[in-house]
């Protein structure tokens, strides 16, 4: 074990701002960057189920794949 | 195919020629830049003489890139572009000779007019050659590299700033053994490494930008 | 999947309908050993690497710091190779995972850079210096956000994929370049003043502690990735009959829980 105590431990030898800051940044920018991804996810799920439900009602069908011949293959 | 290459090259100087107030405002701005210097860090002779290289090679530079839209956009909006693309000569060809054109009415004026702006800024006398020398061989890339990103972002909105942050990454080297050679100069280390660096990365560019740029303009113009 | 099929089945894979549940299967399992690496890794890095001699604490940002400076250009090697063969091989789902690695790549630049900042304050007394690697690692981050600009300022996907495929190379070809030019300008320029090559002498387990970072910021990556692609593909394959059939599973998973 490295540390006398827990204070000792964020004190890191008085560079605690340095170390600290510099682990913390990180954690932020990923906890930042999975969110993002996770929302944009959910935005885009979203965004395809109303695309999808405003062609149905213009007639061409709910999930007819018109622009896809041949492309049936259940997914695995 | 010679024949392909100047007819290209003798249109789009033509052009440039009709259009030379452009020509002018990118001298100007070249001049505009430079003479701003002394008015931001001050009109020490020591200091602007330290700065010198540095200062001209970052407005030589600046003003390649704000001039580089140029070279697509008409002949995007007219139609010329894909005609060009279409014929069966190669589209390195043109496109060589295309940056060729640009590079002989947007390049050389500045650097022809450097050594003049040198003089505002007290340069020393031995090192005009190897500006000369170093403009003459660093704008070319310049022209080079900026067709690629001049014609990847051909007629997006905002493509100005983009193909700022595109290009300048890329034209960092230049800078540096550009105005490097004149600093090796005035130090006494000799610029001669400097400029064959230069002189293999223009030969590199012309090797290898072309092509990037052609297949550019097929992507940017389907 | 038996082991006989797995040749042809990798191939596969290069069909968006098939990478698509496949992504989503792995992407959990890349996750969860980046955070088992990242704790085994923190661990290491505050409770079993001793002190440094000469730098004491503060050195124990190398332990974030090298492995996002690594991943940053590993990143965007990965990122050229995906747009090379985009282009060779005509395939969408390459470019598509060459969008989807840039952000991931500027995240570590930015990390490097940052945590750069912060070592080189304590230990050389200023937070930047213009040294090689740093100058590198900034124009290393112009070139991921000018590639995200690109792609993102074009609205045909079609244009947008190539134009970033080519941007990204041409960068890549640069990239030694440029590197190799700022260190020439970086001797001539700097004095000795702050000599950042003399690498303190590592213990053990400093560099394990370094190694097992790196390893989860890899996994982190892929998992990261593949949810960010896994949109992308629902986007650019709206039309087909699969992502409505995934599209209404969606919904249905939305409905159970709404």
């Amino acid at each position: 074990m490295q540390w006398e105590s827990w204070s000792a431990f964020w004190n890191m030898g008085g560079a605690g701002f340095f170390v600290w800051g510099s682990y913390g940044l990180t954690f932020v920018l990923v906890a930042l960057e999975l969110a993002l991804v996770f929302q944009r996810r959910k935005d885009t799920v979203n965004r395809l189920l109303r695309w999808r439900k405003a062609v149905g009602r213009n007639g061409s069908g709910l999930g007819a794949g018109k622009e896809s011949p041949g492309e049936s293959r259940a997914i695995p | 195919m010679l024949s392909a290459f100047l007819a290209v090259l003798r249109r789009d100087l033509l052009l440039a020629w009709r259009g030379r107030a452009d020509v002018l405002v990118t001298l100007a701005f070249f001049v505009i830049v430079v003479c701003l210097f002394p008015f931001g860090v001050g009109a020490e002779t020591n200091l602007l003489r330290t700065i010198a290289p540095g200062v001209l090679w970052v407005a030589a530079l600046l003003a390649c890139l704000l001039s580089l839209h140029r070279l697509f956009a008409q002949d995007h909006g007219d139609g010329t572009l894909e005609q060009l693309l279409l014929s069966s000569e190669p589209a390195v060809l043109w496109v060589t000779a295309k940056v060729l054109a640009f590079w002989l009415t947007t390049g050389l004026p500045v650097v022809a007019v450097a050594p003049v702006l040198g003089m505002l800024l007290d340069l020393e006398q031995g090192a005009y050659p190897v500006l000369v020398i170093s403009l003459a061989l660093g704008t070319p890339i310049l022209a080079l590299l900026g067709a690629v990103g001049a014609a990847l972002t051909l007629g997006l909105r905002g493509g100005g700033m983009l193909l700022a942050l595109l290009v300048l990454p890329l034209f960092v080297p230049v800078l540096i053994f550009g105005a490097g050679a004149v600093e090796a100069e005035l130090s006494g280390t000799g610029a001669t490494a400097h400029l064959l660096l230069l002189g293999g990365g223009l030969a590199g560019a012309l090797a290898l930008a072309p092509w990037a740029c052609a297949a550019a303009l097929r992507v940017s113009t389907e | 999947m038996s082991r006989s099929d797995r040749g042809p089945s990798i191939l596969r894979f290069a069909a968006p309908q098939n990478f698509y549940p496949l992504a989503g299967r792995l992407a959990p399992w890349f996750a969860g050993a980046a955070a088992v690496l990242t704790l085994a890794g923190l661990w290491l890095s505050f409770f079993v690497a001793p002190t440094d001699a000469t730098q004491g604490e503060v050195y124990r940002v190398i332990f974030i710091h090298v492995p996002a400076a690594w991943m940053s250009m590993f990143v965007y090697l990965v990122m050229a190779f995906w747009s090379a063969v985009g282009l060779v091989m005509n395939t969408r789902l390459s470019f598509l995972m060459s969008q989807a690695l840039a952000p991931t790549g500027a995240m570590f630049c930015v990390v490097a850079l940052w945590t750069g900042a912060l070592w080189g304050k304590p230990t050389w007394g200023t937070y930047w210096v213009w040294d090689a690697r740093l100058t590198s690692q900034a124009l290393l981050l112009f070139l991921y956000l000018g590639f995200i600009a690109l792609t993102r300022a074009i609205e045909d996907p079609r244009r947008a994929d190539r134009a970033g495929a080519i941007i990204a190379l041409v960068g890549a070809v640069n990239v030694p370049v440029i590197y190799f030019s700022v260190k020439w300008w970086n001797t001539l320029h700097q004095g000795a003043s702050v000599s950042l090559t003399k690498a303190p002498s590592m213990a053990t387990t400093m560099l394990v502690g370094m190694l097992v970072m790196a390893v989860a910021a890899w996994a982190y990556t892929l998992a990261v990735v593949l949810w960010r692609v896994r949109p992308m593909i629902l986007e650019r394959e709206r039309h087909t009959e699969w992502v409505g059939a995934e599209l209404m599973r969606e919904a249905l998973r939305q409905g159970g829980r709404a």
